[in-house]
């Protein structure tokens, strides 16, 4: 009998510590998959951030790094300039890449750095318990906006594909979703089209995931899911935001 | 090549090469910019990789990434700078990769001035950033040991894969002396298929590598702390290195001083002498590990009263030297903090006032 599906070779055969509806799983699994089919995982360097995806080394089957809380394009930077050959990608969240981490990505994006970032947006802290992040949703709750998040004091939630996108520099940016079935071949697509473009040492790429945090929401995952469809993705669009043929 | 006239920081950034370093990443501050805009022309011609980072930060973490990737590299910045990249310093000696910092200090706290100063002198010993960990810190009295330092970093960082600094005061960045350049060295550190992270391929091995600072299992973090302390133990044992000027002499009273602030003292000794007056002086090479026993001895020799740490700060040194002299003799203090090197007169005058 011939089999159909299995686990990637990318994916260490190990249970992680995400939360039920989590959608990190879904998101390492795409990554996996699409470094098993382009055949470069023993050439992949991962960067793990600080965040929940903290401990992301742990689930897959290659080298990988650890970062400091946003520095991980820094990082990708060091490795990618000495090791032009390595595949080199950055796994973070909202409050590393959005808040800490902002000086980081802004400039590696615009120096055109040829690695690849996977930046997973669940509109909050998740790892340190709840907290307002810069993509947090007007008006949602969290443990440092119990009244809901302020507009007046905290601005509006930074829509990272359409600041990056905006740089001049030549580069892929897409925001996508793995909430629901229907989403996640077009995210894996897009996360495909990243790392090609990072083999063929185009440009920089980015792979923005609008993602569920229902523990944190205090959502059921599939309120949460519904939270994240109605709420989320009309203020954050799916979509390429650029590639570099269209810049 | 015999001998070239060189400016301390081009010659820091030549000396790099030449240590088989070609990958350097760096943000521009006062009094050590000349190192980048040195490298932003060399390193091309050396098919090396010259990158000006968007801040301290973001560089410390671009030179974990590529040390972590087992290359050698390095970056220079001056005080306020260092302290920024003190947070990827900390991550670096947790991960224990091997790496060059050099400083080029000036005047602080804050902003301070641009003037020379030794003021990062706890800063430097202490460890800088966070947590248990330290530099291997060794500091230069003039262009020529400047590049022979930064020639013996990249080896002994690769020894203890642990970062090296060299901390060096302003004007040994500013100013120009004849040097000297040591023959090349290898290019990469030769252990690092055991634990950087060089892509599998590369290393033929289905064995994935790993590079962290991060240890949830409080056992597994002991471990590694400890791992740590016997580097610097080690550290203390093989490469403590120190000069002695004038010890063999009936001195009264013992200078400690360090980089150019030893030069200036080494004058006032030998001025000092033609005025029959003899002091000795021992000059740390590395200030951490500090020459402890070299300073205990020379501070228990028969006649020797006092002793005085010359520092360009405000007497960070005096601890190390009260810890290495054991209560044998008083330890003073003479020194300007200001940006301002103390004259040979200003020594003897201080000297003087403990005889």
């Amino acid at each position: 009998m011939a089999k159909l599906f299995s686990r990637p070779e990318a994916l260490a055969d190990q249970p992680t510590h995400y939360c039920p509806g989590c959608t990190h799983g879904v998101i390492h699994r795409l990554v996996a998959e699409v470094i098993d089919e382009l055949g470069i995982r023993g050439r992949t360097v991962g960067i793990a951030p600080v965040g929940c995806a903290v401990l992301a080394y742990n689930y897959f089957t290659f080298d990988f790094q650890e970062a400091a809380h946003g520095r991980a394009p820094a990082m990708a930077t060091g490795i990618k300039r000495v090791r032009p050959d390595l595949i080199v990608f950055t796994y973070q969240g909202d409050g590393d890449l959005a808040s800490i981490g902002m000086g980081e990505i802004v400039h590696a994006a615009n120096r055109g750095e040829k690695f690849t970032t996977i930046f997973v947006n669940n509109a909050i802290y998740g790892m340190t318990g709840g907290q307002m992040a810069p993509t947090t949703m007007p008006g949602q709750r969290t443990t440092t906006s119990p009244f809901g998040r302020n507009t007046e004091e905290s601005g509006m939630p930074i829509r990272i594909a359409e600041l990056l996108a905006s740089l001049a520099t030549p580069g892929y940016i897409s925001r996508q979703t793995v909430i629901k079935p229907k989403y996640i071949k077009k995210a894996k697509q897009a996360i495909k089209k990243a790392f090609t473009y990072q083999l063929e040492d185009k440009c920089f790429s980015l792979v923005e995931v609008v993602s569920t945090c229902p523990t944190n929401w205090g959502l059921t995952p599939v309120e949460a899911v519904k939270w994240a469809e109605d709420t989320m993705l009309p203020y954050y669009p799916l979509g390429d935001f650029k590639t570099p043929e269209n810049n | 090549m015999g001998k070239v006239l060189m400016k301390g920081n081009e010659a820091i950034a030549e000396a790099a090469i030449r240590a088989g370093c070609l990958n350097y990443f760096a943000y521009p501050i006062t009094p050590q910019s000349e190192v980048a805009e040195y490298l932003s022309r060399r390193m091309p011609e050396v098919g090396g990789v010259f990158l000006q980072g968007e801040s301290e930060v973001a560089v410390s973490y671009m030179i974990f990434g590529a040390a972590a990737a087992g290359a050698r590299v390095f970056t220079t910045s001056s005080s306020p700078g260092i302290s920024l990249m003190s947070e990827g310093v900390s991550y670096i000696i947790g991960a224990q990769c091997p790496a060059v910092f050099v400083n080029i200090m000036r005047g602080g706290p804050g902003l301070g001035g641009i003037l020379p100063s030794q003021a990062d002198y706890n800063q430097a010993t202490r460890g800088i950033g966070h947590g248990d960990g330290h530099l291997l810190v060794l500091a230069p009295a003039s262009v020529q040991e400047a590049v022979e330092m930064v020639m013996q970093a990249f080896p002994l960082a690769e020894k203890y894969r642990n970062p090296v600094m060299v901390l060096g005061d302003g004007l040994i960045g500013q100013m120009m002396e004849p040097v000297e350049f040591p023959d090349h060295l290898k290019t990469e550190p030769s252990d690092k298929d055991d634990w950087a992270t060089t892509g599998m391929d590369t290393r033929k091995s289905d064995k994935r590598n790993l590079v962290r600072s991060l240890f949830l299992d409080p056992v597994q973090l002991n471990e590694n702390n400890l791992a740590l302390k016997r580097k610097y133990e080690q550290m203390k044992k093989e490469e403590v290195r120190f000069e002695q000027y004038n010890t063999d002499s009936d001195y009264k009273v013992l200078i400690v001083s360090y980089g150019t602030m030893s030069r200036v003292c080494k004058t006032a000794i030998d001025m000092l002498g033609e005025q029959g007056f003899a002091v000795g002086l021992v000059r740390p090479l590395t200030v951490f590990p500090f020459p402890e026993e070299a300073v205990n001895k020379a501070a228990a020799k028969k006649g020797c009263e006092a002793v005085l740490s010359v520092e360009m700060s405000m007497g960070q040194m005096v601890d190390d030297i009260e810890r290495s002299v054991r209560g044998s003799c008083p330890v003073h203090w003479y020194g300007k903090c200001g940006g301002e090197v103390p004259t040979p007169e200003e020594v003897i005058e201080a000297v003087k006032q403990l005889m």
